[in-house]
């Protein structure tokens, strides 16, 4: 009998609530998370299950709660902080840059936090519900930064983030959360923080992305078959820290890369992905690393504006068959 | 520069202070306890002295910050707390780490980046912590902390600890954000949380006058809906019976106070500040006040000690002192190589069955 399939969504939904069943000190901090469930639903049900005291509704004030996360999780419980829309992360910067990050480097206590939320665009949420703010956090020591692009990830990193020691963001990307449907993994295996994945074997060129955007690698590398240009596609899932080694494999293997992100261009993680490989694996290449990313301007509202913006399929066979050609 | 317009209204020096009396406030702390407190304001001021010494002679690695004037806040504040509750201090609360059983040479070698330092040398000054005594360490930037101590407020509720989380704020930073954010989001769940406002008149050179347009921060509390108390803040008396309060109501379910400590800054803002914009007139209203030479008058007033008692007190931490500045001395700095090190916690959060 094949195992029932379950969205992306689902799968996130199922990690919160797999983990709070296994151990008490999981709880949640959130706005509208309790009798509302969530803007996107994601924690429907949960104050039911869970009461009140878990599941934490809170005023308007993401650094007040991602605060008070930091400090509950140093007394030693695991909290989770949704924000409603990633966007809304920078109004708690500082806590998590300087309060949760370096914490355990400057006087050794650690601080097992999640603050998860949803990313990115291509849903019309115009400049201030489509961010995909990685590379702000990117450049600071002590955070591990996840955005997975399947269902069995978005299901065992988060169950990976919730048990990991250290400050966790966790970037779902919502583009998915319903069209994105699949098989949740059986067993208890957890997907390791770190770790890339390769999404698809090829010899032609790497293409290097993750989240939504690793289904538009997919979708051009089936399109890619039929002019026999065989793309391979790494999945990097964690962000920070980077899986270095899976990314100069594949570097070696293919000599072209795209590295292929959501994020405007300029101090990108593609910028930081494509400098490890001139760094490290410039004598294995044919040709430039290129990012393939959104331009340096807010994330725009119009569906042809955000079209113009987003990197996608069209783009990135273009830009594949240029490169192969180089 | 006309076109710009009329000034708003000129930078007031005058710093609003609470009427302050000679006579301290009633307590029933026995002699010995309240021999303690005197023990534990020297201490913090003679340690200062020393890191003063300390830092003249260039071994002091970055700034230092002092509190004389504001032991007795310190002091005072962190002696109401019972052994299972947590403190954030903040960089002018030495004192209050003296009292959760911080050691001398742990703040020395941490002001000279020693090796042995709580932090071996990453951090500096008042900056460590350690949950064994109930101490966070703080950040520079000022309000964070608030919301973070209503984490730990939560999370000892949750926990069934009984404890009561307490920290401190400036005038200064009663400005920032999460001032605002921590005090709502604390009063918003009930949580067992006491913060004392050290209003000590001026922000590194900026005057309350422009930080606020009220004169007392224990006003604030009442938009929060939690009670809001002023105390005569060079009175230990006084900062121990308020905290004593509210840290009692907190632990038996009544949620969040404000204490505003009225206070003085008699130094700088740091070492290197030698306060020229603070009128004269002011550091000589606040000196008879010193809380430390009115609790000896205190003292020695009511019977509860004889010049002897004290000088013999003063010799103790003295001699300590010489120890505990030696032994800071001797810690080396730390090896290059630690700089890399610990930016993670690699071991597995455990799982509870």
């Amino acid at each position: 009998m094949a195992a029932e399939t379950v969205t992306y969504l689902e799968a996130i939904r199922q990690a919160l609530w797999d983990e709070m069943e296994k151990d008490e000190r999981v709880f949640m901090l959130g706005q509208d998370i309790g009798t509302y469930g969530g803007a996107f639903r994601v924690t429907a049900g949960f104050l039911d299950r869970f009461g009140p005291v878990r599941i934490v509704d809170t005023p308007i004030s993401e650094s007040a709660m991602i605060g008070c996360a930091i400090g509950a999780a140093m007394m030693g419980m695991l909290p989770v902080v949704e924000m409603q829309f990633i966007d809304f992360i920078s109004c708690a910067f500082n806590q998590i840059i300087n309060f949760a990050a370096p914490n355990h480097y400057r006087w050794g206590q650690k601080v097992p936090l999640v603050v998860r939320g949803p990313a990115g665009g291509n849903v019309h949420g115009s400049a201030y519900h489509s961010q995909n703010p990685e590379s702000y956090f990117q450049h600071t020591p002590g955070l591990k930064i996840l955005a997975p692009g399947t269902v069995a990830d978005a299901y065992g990193l988060l169950r990976s983030a919730i048990r990991d020691p250290n400050p966790v963001l966790y970037f779902e990307h919502k583009y998915l959360y319903r069209r994105l449907k699949d098989e949740l993994p059986a067993g208890d295996e957890l997907v390791p923080i770190g770790k890339a994945r390769l999404a698809r074997e090829g010899r032609d060129l790497s293409v290097i992305t993750y989240g939504a955007m690793l289904h538009v690698a997919l979708e051009a590398a089936g399109r890619l078959e039929g002019d026999g240009i065989d793309l391979e596609v790494l999945d990097l899932r964690t962000l920070k820290p980077l899986d270095q080694e899976a990314i100069l494999a594949t570097v070696r293997k293919t000599s072209r890369v795209i590295v292929l992100t959501e994020e405007q261009i300029t101090g990108s993680v593609a910028g930081e992905v494509a400098a490890r490989i001139g760094q490290h694996a410039f004598e294995w290449l044919d040709g430039p690393v290129h990012r393939l990313c959104c331009p340096d301007t807010p994330v725009p509202y119009s569906p042809t504006l955000e079209e113009a913006y987003l990197p996608n399929v069209d783009k990135l066979v273009a830009k594949v068959r240029e490169l192969s050609a180089y | 520069m006309a076109k710009l317009g009329k000034d708003w209204g000129p930078l007031h020096p005058k710093v609003e202070t609470a009427e302050t009396t000679e006579k301290l406030a009633k307590t029933e702390l026995p002699r010995e306890r309240q021999l303690e407190l005197y023990s534990y304001m020297k201490l913090n001021r003679m340690v200062e002295e020393r890191l003063g010494n300390l830092y003249r002679q260039g071994k002091v690695v970055g700034g230092l910050y002092a509190s004389r004037g504001q032991e007795a806040t310190s002091v005072g504040s962190a002696y109401a707390l019972a052994p299972q509750d947590v403190m954030g201090p903040l960089i002018r609360n030495l004192g209050a780490m003296l009292v959760r059983g911080v050691k001398p040479r742990e703040v020395m070698m941490q002001y000279m980046a020693k090796s042995d330092s709580p932090t071996g040398g990453k951090d500096g000054n008042t900056h460590f912590g350690d949950l064994k005594r109930g101490l966070v360490a703080p950040i520079s930037m000022l309000g964070a902390v608030i919301p973070v101590m209503a984490g730990v407020a939560l999370a000892g509720r949750m926990q069934g600890k009984n404890l009561v989380a307490l920290t401190f704020i400036g005038d200064g930073g009663t400005s920032t954000g999460d001032f605002h954010e921590g005090l709502n989001l604390a009063a918003v769940l009930g949580v067992p949380f006491v913060l004392i406002a050290e209003h000590n008149g001026w922000a590194y050179s900026t005057p309350t006058s422009r930080q606020m347009k009220i004169k007392n921060i224990a006003t604030r509390a009442a938009a929060y809906g939690i009670p809001g108390e002023i105390v005569d803040g060079n009175d230990v008396l006084a900062v121990y019976e308020a905290t004593k309060r509210a840290v009692e109501r907190a632990r038996s379910g009544g949620g969040p106070s404000l204490i505003e400590s009225k206070t003085f800054r008699m130094k700088g803002h740091a070492e290197h500040d030698d306060a020229g914009y603070v009128p004269k007139e002011q550091f000589e209203e606040w000196r008879p006040k010193d809380p430390i030479e009115r609790f000896e008058r205190h003292l020695l007033g009511g019977g509860l000690a004889k010049e002897e008692d004290l000088k013999e007190i003063v010799a103790k931490i003295d001699a300590q002192l010489n120890e505990e500045v030696d032994f800071a001395l001797a810690s080396p700095m730390p090896p290059p190589e630690r700089a890399f090190e610990g930016v993670y916690e690699t071991s597995e959060t455990e799982v509870s069955a």
